[in-house]
């Protein structure tokens, strides 16, 4: 699992019906390291993620794995090589985590082929990194939000792709299950070196966990790279339209965001932001 | 959360066993329901106003002559018997490859439109046109496909989202019903006995002739269905997630709809729309095997023993002879109702 896969956009212009959410759009995913992208509701970051994982077919330009056009590959193919888990996935009613985690064995089947014992190993080996071996004969929506997303993501890693793409994994969760979900992608990635793409809402969760940070605004990218170079309270004004302070996580070392709204805010913070309409009325 | 260790042995043995587990728990019930079926079947064949022992009727299947028996088993029960195998088991393989499919056990054939497809151009053909038997048939299976074309046209709109079939598929089934009715308002007496198995569903006087090309029709199309079993296992996750394993949606959605809109066509050209089996065999063989598995085969067997149970009590259980429709339809309408009211108290905008 150390081949590095090389996941690419070039000129990619997206949309749905007569909408266009994503114009002409370039990127490189770097392999083998965590990519994050942010940007404000409804800049097409989901519609990107999807369209990078064969969901969505460009308008124009296109997506290239390993140089092959994504849209253009088997589609089993495709699914053994980059995983992604959607927004929303639906759990059938009264399924087991065990019968779910073995969906994800789809794209190593073939149609009547037998159930083999490398896809019993892919499940334990899925079960026991997402720490959910002991649910495995529960149905999933008895679970907790966070037990429930760990499930899904042993379904995913079950697939056993090297690319990982998910949309928003943490939206739904506690403060701990959040960093709890992080953690279990940051383990994925540094030993067994998957490649690990994700949308993500906090900013500071994301600029801690990022390798590379993507910030998307109107479908462009505003700036990519390292967090310190891509979390700036210029970056924050553009792609937010939210006012900030970026100070050192004192945790971590990364930048952290402190925006900076119309109450609750220190007559010092204030300094360097002189167009600020309340601190005169206050 | 520490770094994920190397799998432990007990893991992996756990999850072999309950795979094997599950998996022989789900051959046990098929096993069971099949061999519900063929006692149903039997005793279908033998039972009746008279009763003829296993050894005439087995006598009678292998072509012997035997007075009485022959008649009123080889010409009467068996053609009869094997039609509500066959209708049984493709209504409910198909109603539970909608249901499936759209995620919505409102989704089934019966509720949406395409039985009423076939019954309404049947009803036309017979009355209106007055054409002869296989004419009928032919119209009926060709009005269901288009019936189903219509319905998933009119819901398309960036892909097909099942709520959105489900409301425009009922409603074309009440348009059609209703072209139902008023043709058989105005129909002479003689085409009445006739027209009516297309409202509810019979097996009355059914012989060898409606009955095969369902069976043939049954034949070809299940391997087809069954070939996607593991595609709509994984649809019921989601067409995103579904793709993201590698299943091609749209073609998989077409695939099955042809295949199980067949199925339906067929089997009503036969027997008529037997109500609710379609509707009511999908969520008995969920509730027996578990959400896990395919239900395809579980289902058609669920369906096979409905209509076959039904049709015995509709002929014998009570003072008057009630075509197999009726009893299914008493079965079924509770359960619509019921599914109704629980989608409701869930929240659920359907």
């Amino acid at each position: 699992m150390t081949t590095s896969h090389s996941l690419t956009a070039e000129r990619l212009t997206l949309g749905y019906s007569d909408r266009v959410v994503v114009e002409s759009l370039d990127l490189t995913v770097p392999p083998g390291k965590v990519t994050v992208v942010v940007g404000a509701n409804a800049c097409g970051k989901s519609t990107l993620l999807r369209s990078m994982s064969r969901l969505l077919a460009p308008r124009k330009g296109q997506v290239l794995l390993d140089g092959r056009q994504v849209h253009r590959m088997p589609a089993k193919e495709l699914a053994r090589t980059l995983g992604l888990l959607p927004q929303s996935p639906i759990a059938p009613e009264g399924i087991t985590v065990l019968d779910l985690v073995g969906r994800g064995r789809h794209p190593h089947q073939g149609v009547f082929s037998r159930w083999s014992e490398r896809d019993d190993a892919a499940v334990a080996s899925a079960l026991e990194t997402t720490q959910t071996a002991e649910l495995a004969d529960r149905a999933v929506d008895e679970l907790s939000g966070g037990q429930r997303q760990r499930v899904w993501i042993a379904m995913a890693l079950a697939q056993q792709t090297d690319l990982l793409l998910l949309d928003e994994p943490i939206t739904f969760l506690d403060a701990s299950h959040q960093i709890e979900v992080l953690d279990l992608l940051t383990d994925l990635n540094r030993t067994r070196g998957t490649t690990v793409v994700m949308v993500l809402h906090d900013l500071n969760l994301a600029a801690r966990y990022a390798d590379h940070l993507i910030a998307l605004a109107a479908g462009r990218i505003h700036a990519a790279g390292t967090p310190a170079e891509v979390l700036t309270e210029e970056t924050v004004e553009t792609v937010f339209g939210l006012r900030s302070r970026i100070i050192e996580d004192p945790v971590s070392g990364k930048p952290l965001m402190l925006p900076i709204g119309r109450h609750h805010v220190r007559e010092e913070a204030g300094v360097g932001f002189p167009q600020r309409e309340d601190s005169h009325q206050a | 959360m520490s770094a994920p260790a190397v799998t432990r042995p007990s893991v992996l043995h756990e999850v072999t066993r309950g795979r094997v587990r599950n998996a022989s728990r789900r051959r046990l019930v098929a096993l069971a329901l099949a061999v519900l079926v063929v006692a149903a079947f039997a005793v279908t064949l033998m039972a009746g106003q008279t009763f003829y022992p296993p050894r005439d009727v087995v006598r009678v299947i292998f072509g012997e002559q035997v007075p009485g028996a022959s008649f009123t088993v080889g010409r009467l029960r068996l053609p009869r018997a094997v039609l509500a195998v066959t209708a049984g088991f493709s209504f409910g393989m198909a109603g539970v490859t909608f249901q499936t499919m759209l995620r919505n056990p409102l989704a089934s054939p019966d509720v949406i439109g395409i039985s009423s497809g076939a019954s309404a151009a049947a009803a036309i053909a017979i009355v209106t046109l007055s054409l002869g038997e296989t004419q009928v048939s032919v119209l009926a299976i060709v009005a269901a496909l288009v019936v189903a074309l219509l319905v998933y046209t009119l819901a398309f709109r960036d892909g097909v989202v099942g709520t959105r079939l489900i409301l425009i598929g009922i409603g074309i089934s009440a348009m059609l019903d209703s072209i139902t009715s008023y043709v058989l308002s105005r129909a002479a007496e003689w085409d009445l006995q006739e027209a009516t198995r297309w409202l509810t569903g019979s097996l009355n006087g059914v012989g060898w002739d409606q009955t095969v090309p369902a069976v043939i029709a049954l034949a070809v199309l299940t391997p087809v269905l069954l070939s996607q079993g593991r595609n709509l296992s994984a649809l019921r996750l989601g067409d995103d997630t579904a793709s993201a394993l590698g299943v091609r949606v749209e073609r998989t959605r077409i695939t099955v709809i042809v295949a199980a809109v067949g199925l339906i066509a067929f089997a009503t050209a036969a027997a008529g729309p037997i109500a609710f089996v379609a509707f009511l065999s999908g969520p008995i063989a969920a509730r027996i095997v578990g959400a896990g598995g395919s239900l395809l085969v579980p289902a058609g067997l669920v369906g096979s023993l409905l209509v076959l149970v039904a049709d015995f009590a509709g002929q014998f259980a009570f003072d008057t002879r009630y075509p197999v429709g009726v009893v299914t339809g008493v079965l079924g309408a509770p359960y619509l109702v019921h599914l109704i009211v629980r989608t409701h108290r869930a929240g659920g905008s359907i």
